[in-house]
């Protein structure tokens, strides 16, 4: 037995775990395989990230398996699958910006921005792109509309959903009516947008005849979608402010209303106005509601109260489905990529003043 | 005498204080009031369609006839987004409370959340001219190999603006709901419970099934049922990508409607019947999506004391 010492044996501490190399190996065997794979069926990349990624999750597993266990291999499946459910995620999202922007950023012109589609028809579509000339005809209608509805719908959403909100949480105490509103405020944030405009199309028929379609409809639409958000973030600004403020402004003698809308609303200022920010960036995109109860304009109406208008999703949605020209349908889908651009720009900035105003105006807590 | 002295000088904060009350409570009420007001003229702008000759209905065979197929549609549309999304939203909020190192992971549940900031109607744009045109290779390949599934019949769209291309884009646009709310749940279990189950042994993996996924199934089924409500709802990715028709089994070819983009569709045209029939439309996708949201309420609320998802 005295040969036993002589022969090489693993260490005990290493026993049962992989080396750290182990699984860049088997991921670029892998790659390798997947690549032999996809050229089976016509090579192109997205078969071989399929064949690739699946080949080295089974493979990765098995190897796992056959040095670790069964215990530690499940583990890294499931690290494999977490991991991936993340980069699939993040495959949409890439892309939607990345055709945002690069179908959006050549149809971003001046002229896109300041002209409307008034007399742009398709015959002239046609000439450029027989001529390759350059596209005529922008959103600025669109721009206009989506403004005007979006602020007419905070004008008429924010008192309510603000009210509201200061009822539920400063003068309720948590009764039925409370707890109603509560309930159906929740229930109210799951109406498909499409529903939110029937009901406005549906009201304003009835009060003024059938067919009446104007951006005020549109913004009655917006609203019944915006107030449920307004009071859900009010309501949790609200709660958030100590009571001690409110004990402290009662014991000075001040009067209840007084101590809301000099104490409690101006402590609770930046999250409420994220809030709301955060609201008119959800409704402004917005189509469906739009489509139903505001009709579709290709001139500038600033009138909200008369005539149809037209708003950016709306304006793309047209441009993508019914083509200003049937013939010659580049013009309009650039005119539409153009407009997502300036829309999700929109969002976004909308967005990100959310979050600056939640931190600039948010209150000092030290002294 | 004195008590009214003390009356007198606060007289105008009296009525301040009366009508700030009443404001803030008429305003509560306005918000049920409105409520019951979309289903009050919903029901009576669709009241017609009861009183119609069935023969003039689209389809010309009633109503139920009419209501029925894209009521179908509409359910296997959000079936295919649930399917796909559950799983995916899971797996993305595991993996940012459980799995991303800590210094990225708020970052990267913003970027997530950027997913739901972009508008509803670009995601059309983008299933439409970029997602069915890739997705129509795939379909080809299927009804090829495995066409024997009614699922899979063939011949498959050329365009790929197919049924299960509106799901995939559907599930894009639910997966932010699902992951931010299972997100909330996973980060509040509790730290005692996940570190015990570490203290045993346990890898990550079993950790997690054993400390976090129990604790959140209830979340887990209320922001899937969340979901269920916005893919239901959901109309402009429908409108633009399914190119519509009479009901198919076939997920790959064309056909197949939801109620949503039906009333989308028709509705800038419609007048006098029709437009009862749309909006008698909306009003079941109404009832629909209630049933499922109150639903989702009512489970979120039974487990309130210990979940974060409200």
């Amino acid at each position: 037995m005295a040969n036993a010492t002589l022969t090489p044996r693993r260490s005990q501490l290493t026993k049962g775990r992989m080396p750290t190399y182990t699984l860049w190996v088997v991921l670029a065997a892998s790659i390798v395989v997947g690549a032999a794979l996809a050229a089976l069926v016509g090579f192109s990349l997205v078969p071989w990230a399929i064949f690739s990624a699946i080949l080295f999750i089974v493979a990765g597993t098995a190897v796992s398996a056959a040095i670790e266990g069964e215990r530690k291999a499940k583990n890294r499946l499931a690290l494999f699958l977490v991991y991936g459910a993340f980069l699939i995620a993040l495959l949409p999202l890439l892309s939607v910006i990345w055709t945002v922007l690069e179908r959006g950023v050549p149809g971003l012109t001046y002229n896109f921005l300041f002209t409307s589609m008034n007399g742009v028809t398709g015959a002239i579509d046609n000439q450029v792109v027989a001529e390759g000339t350059p596209v005529l005809g922008g959103a600025y209608h669109a721009i206009v509309g989506t403004l005007q509805i979006t602020l007419w719908a905070t004008l008429i959403s924010v008192p309510i959903g603000l009210l509201a909100a200061i009822y539920l949480v400063e003068y309720s105490t948590g009764g039925r009516l409370a707890r109603a509103i509560t309930f159906f405020v929740d229930v109210m944030t799951g109406i498909p947008s499409i529903v939110a405009g029937l009901f406005a199309a549906a009201l304003f028929g009835q009060l003024f005849g059938p067919g009446t379609r104007t951006g005020f409809v549109a913004a009655v639409a917006l609203s019944v979608l915006m107030v449920p958000v307004v009071v859900r973030s009010t309501e949790e600004m609200l709660k958030i402010v100590p009571n001690e403020l409110r004990e402290a402004a009662y014991a000075l003698g001040v009067r209840k209303w007084r101590t809301i809308t000099r104490v409690v609303i101006p402590t609770a200022i930046s999250g409420i106005a994220s809030g709301v920010t955060l609201a008119i960036a959800r409704v402004i995109g917005e189509t469906a509601p739009i489509l139903v109860t505001a009709g579709f304009a290709r001139s500038i109406n600033w009138n909200v109260f008369g005539d149809w208008m037209s708003t950016l999703p709306t304006f793309i949605y047209y441009q993508i489905l019914t083509p200003t020209s049937p013939t010659a349908t580049d013009p309009s889908t650039q005119r539409a990529w153009a407009a997502a651009l300036v829309l999700i720009i929109m969002v976004m900035l909308l967005n990100l003043a959310a979050r600056l105003i939640a931190r600039l105006f948010a209150p000092k807590t030290s002294r | 005498m004195s008590t009214n002295a003390l009356k007198r000088t606060g007289g105008a904060g009296e009525s301040g204080d009366k009508i700030f009350s009443g404001a803030s409570l008429a305003a509560g009420c306005l918000i049920l009031a409105a409520l019951f007001s979309v289903a009050v003229f919903l029901i009576v702008e669709a009241l017609p369609v009861l009183g119609a000759d069935p023969s003039d209905i689209t389809g010309g065979e009633g109503f139920l006839t009419y209501i029925f197929p894209i009521v179908l549609g509409t359910v296997i549309a959000a079936a295919i987004a649930l399917l796909i999304a559950t799983p995916l939203g899971i797996g993305v909020a595991l993996f940012i409370s459980h799995y991303a190192p800590r210094r990225f992971a708020q970052g990267l549940g913003y970027v997530i959340d950027l997913l739901a900031a972009i508008p509803s109607v670009v995601y059309g744009a983008w299933g439409y001219a970029v997602l069915a045109p890739q997705l129509a290779i795939a379909y080809a390949w299927l009804a090829a190999n495995a066409g024997w599934l009614p699922i899979f019949e063939g011949p498959a769209s050329q365009t790929g603006r197919t049924m299960l291309t509106a799901g995939i884009v559907l599930a894009v646009m639910v997966l932010p709901i699902i992951t931010s709310l299972s997100r909330e749940i996973f980060l509040q279990t509790p730290t005692l419970h996940e570190e015990a189950a570490l203290a045993m042994g346990a890898t990550r993996w079993e950790m997690i099934t054993m400390a976090v996924l129990p604790f959140a199934r209830p979340g887990i089924i209320s922001a899937a049922m969340l979901g269920l409500g916005r893919a239901l709802g959901e109309t402009m990715a429908v409108a633009l990508v399914l190119s519509g028709g009479a009901l198919t089994a076939s997920l790959i070819k064309s056909g197949n409607q939801t109620i949503a983009a039906e009333i989308a569709l028709n509705f800038p045209e419609a007048f006098g019947l029709r437009l009862s029939e749309l909006i008698a439309a909306g009003l079941v996708l109404f009832l629909i999506t209630l049933a499922v949201n109150i639903v989702a309420r009512w489970i979120i609320s039974r487990h309130k004391e210990f979940s974060g998802a409200n």
